[in-house]
């Protein structure tokens, strides 16, 4: 199920504007993948060309190739929508829909994809609430709307939809910033629990997040301001965190800048 | 005055409950600003009060049913009417009327907030809006002159059609129910795209992408983000449409035929609503019990479209507990 991402030479634009530069990198299946740097790096921006959601945005586009297990998203023949329904994402607010249920927020996905059947629906939002740690907190409530919960139980949520439809991939744009730290807990928990059966890519502005939850370590940063995010570094975790190759990486992680 | 507001401590109030009240300044606006709201208020239910007295001497000498009776007869000394027929041609119209426009408009505005491009939907908006700007008499006009040698074979059609139905029935009326409500749907248009228009925009960026990284296409994304989100507002924006229809005097007088006695269910009869009756009827406003009749009709109208408006403010009060 879990498939493997190989970007090479890509570009991304904002209209004229080149908001990052000359990205190559493979993620491995069944991993989980942190994306660190400053703010402006385009680290976001770069991790929302995995499922093409960049270009939802007036003006997004790219140049270079994004292959999910050889094929490459952006070739002519692939329709946005079907790399979006195999590459799930969750953001950085929870953003459940707010006129549905718990339980409509999490068929959401599958009813998008023609599933009717009651019994089917069920049965996967159970599923998915069980693997997004959500389920005994809300079983008896799945005819409440989703916008009641807590901030962390409506990440959790989201994280459920994201699954229901089972991805191959799922991008996470920095999902706990908006959380307390209990839920933040909670929520790695969650990463290293369902990275079994997932490819995971999360960008993170907490260093210590990044270090405790993911295997391989990308990190990006800029020139200047208004200057293209590059990737400077990439590799595993324990190694960026000790023992960085760059200078600039080194300075980052250990909280010199940024 | 303004050299006194400037002036700080010598008129602080010997209260000091409230810091600034004490002020002259301050005193003055104040007044001001209690007197305007208490002159409004006063105004409203001088108004009410005296529509109530004009109406309820020639209620009490009725005759007739004011709410059952289709009669309309208001000669000195033998006044009989009721308003049975007004109140349908009424409702009837404006229900045809947003029949036709609400889907238009949540159309209009969907293409102009979701898919038309940036730099076209500014200028497609205003020509919208520009519509609202056109005066009722030339509605009115291009309705009787040019739009009803049009309506006519679709209402051929639809008589041969669903004949069977009594909303449907065949009749040999010219200014048809059925044209009024065109026109109508027409001129309430306007302001139920643009408040659509205005509710689909603010649609948070997060829903819709959560519907689009899910894979939704763009018709999906609509229907699970915008339109949800949307929907109290096109409701409240519906109501206000209604209410204008509701109200519309001058065009629907003058493509309604008068067709008094010979009423019928039918879309393809003519007829009169409130408003049409009242500006039909005002040579006859010589004597007060007469003038009365027309007020009392008056009265209901703006009974009915107070409650329209009523309901649509309560719409929008209820979406502002979970919009956010």
């Amino acid at each position: 199920m879990a498939q493997r991402i190989d970007v090479k030479d890509l570009n991304v634009y904002y209209g004229s504007f080149k908001a990052v530069e000359d990205v190559s990198m493979s993620i491995e299946p069944r991993t989980v993948t942190a994306f660190i740097g400053p703010s402006g790096c385009g680290k976001s921006t770069f991790l929302r060309t995995l499922n093409r959601m960049h270009e939802v945005i007036a003006g997004g586009r790219v140049e270079g190739t994004v292959a999910l297990n050889g094929r490459d998203l952006y070739s002519k023949d692939i329709d946005p929508v079907a790399v979006r329904r195999t590459v799930g994402m969750v953001f950085q607010r929870p953003n459940p829909f707010p006129t549905m249920s718990i339980f409509d927020n999490v068929a959401a996905g599958l009813r998008l994809n023609g599933v009717k059947t009651k019994a089917v629906l069920a049965e996967a939002v159970e599923r998915s609430l069980k693997g997004a740690n959500l389920w005994n907190e809300v079983k008896d409530r799945l005819d409440k709307p989703g916008a009641g919960l807590s901030g962390g139980q409506q990440q959790r949520l989201c994280i459920a939809r994201a699954i229901a439809v089972e991805p191959q991939v799922l991008l996470m744009d920095e999902p706990c910033s908006a959380l307390d730290p209990i839920s933040t807990l909670a929520i790695e928990d969650l990463i290293d629990e369902i990275k079994q059966q997932y490819t995971i890519v999360i960008v993170t502005h907490n260093m210590q997040q990044a270090a405790r939850v993911s295997d391989r370590t990308a990190f990006f940063n800029l020139a200047a301001t208004g200057k293209p995010g590059r990737l400077i570094e990439m590799g595993d975790t324990a190694k960026i965190f000790s023992n960085p190759t760059e200078k600039a990486t080194e300075d980052y992680i250990s909280g010199r800048f940024g | 005055m303004t050299s006194i507001t400037g002036h700080s401590e010598a008129d602080a109030g010997p209260s000091g409950d409230m810091a600034a009240t004490g002020r002259v300044g301050d005193r003055v606006f104040s007044g001001l600003a209690t007197g305007s709201g208490v002159f409004v208020v006063t105004l409203i239910g001088l108004v009410a009060a005296f529509l109530l007295a004009q109406a309820v001497p020639s209620l009490m000498d009725n005759k007739a049913g004011f709410l059952t009776s289709r009669e309309w007869q208001v000669s000195a000394g033998d006044l009989r009417f009721g308003i049975a027929d007004l109140l349908w041609v009424t409702v009837i119209s404006s229900i045809i009327a947003m029949a036709i426009a609400v889907p238009i408009a949540i159309g209009v505005a969907l293409f102009l907030t979701q898919y038309a491009p940036r730099r076209l939907a500014r200028p497609f908006a205003s020509l919208i809006d520009l519509l609202a700007a056109v005066p009722s008499i030339v509605y009115g006009i291009w309705g009787y002159f040019v739009l009803r040698d049009f309506v006519q074979p679709v209402q051929r059609f639809v008589e041969s059609a669903l004949g069977w139905f009594p909303l449907f029935a065949p009749l040999t009326v010219s200014g048809t129910i059925f044209l009024a409500s065109i026109v109508l749907a027409i001129m309430i248009l306007p302001i139920i795209t643009a408040i659509s228009r205005e509710v689909f925009d603010q649609t948070p960026a997060a829903h819709k992408e959560a519907a689009l990284a899910l894979g939704a296409t763009r018709w999906e994304m609509v229907r699970t983000a915008v339109l949800p989100f949307g929907k109290p507002g096109v409701i409240s924006a519906s109501m206000l449409g209604l209410g204008r229809a509701l109200g519309e005097t001058i065009a629907v007088t003058l493509l309604l035929s008068v067709t008094r006695g010979a009423f019928s269910w039918s879309a393809f009869a003519g007829g009169e609503t409130f408003a049409s009756r009242i500006a039909n009827g005002s040579s006859e406003f010589d004597t007060p019990l007469k003038t009365g009749a027309y007020i009392a009709a008056g009265l209901v109208l703006f009974l009915l479209t107070f409650a329209v408006n009523a309901v649509a403010r309560i719409v929008i009060e209820r979406r502002k507990a979970f919009s956010e």
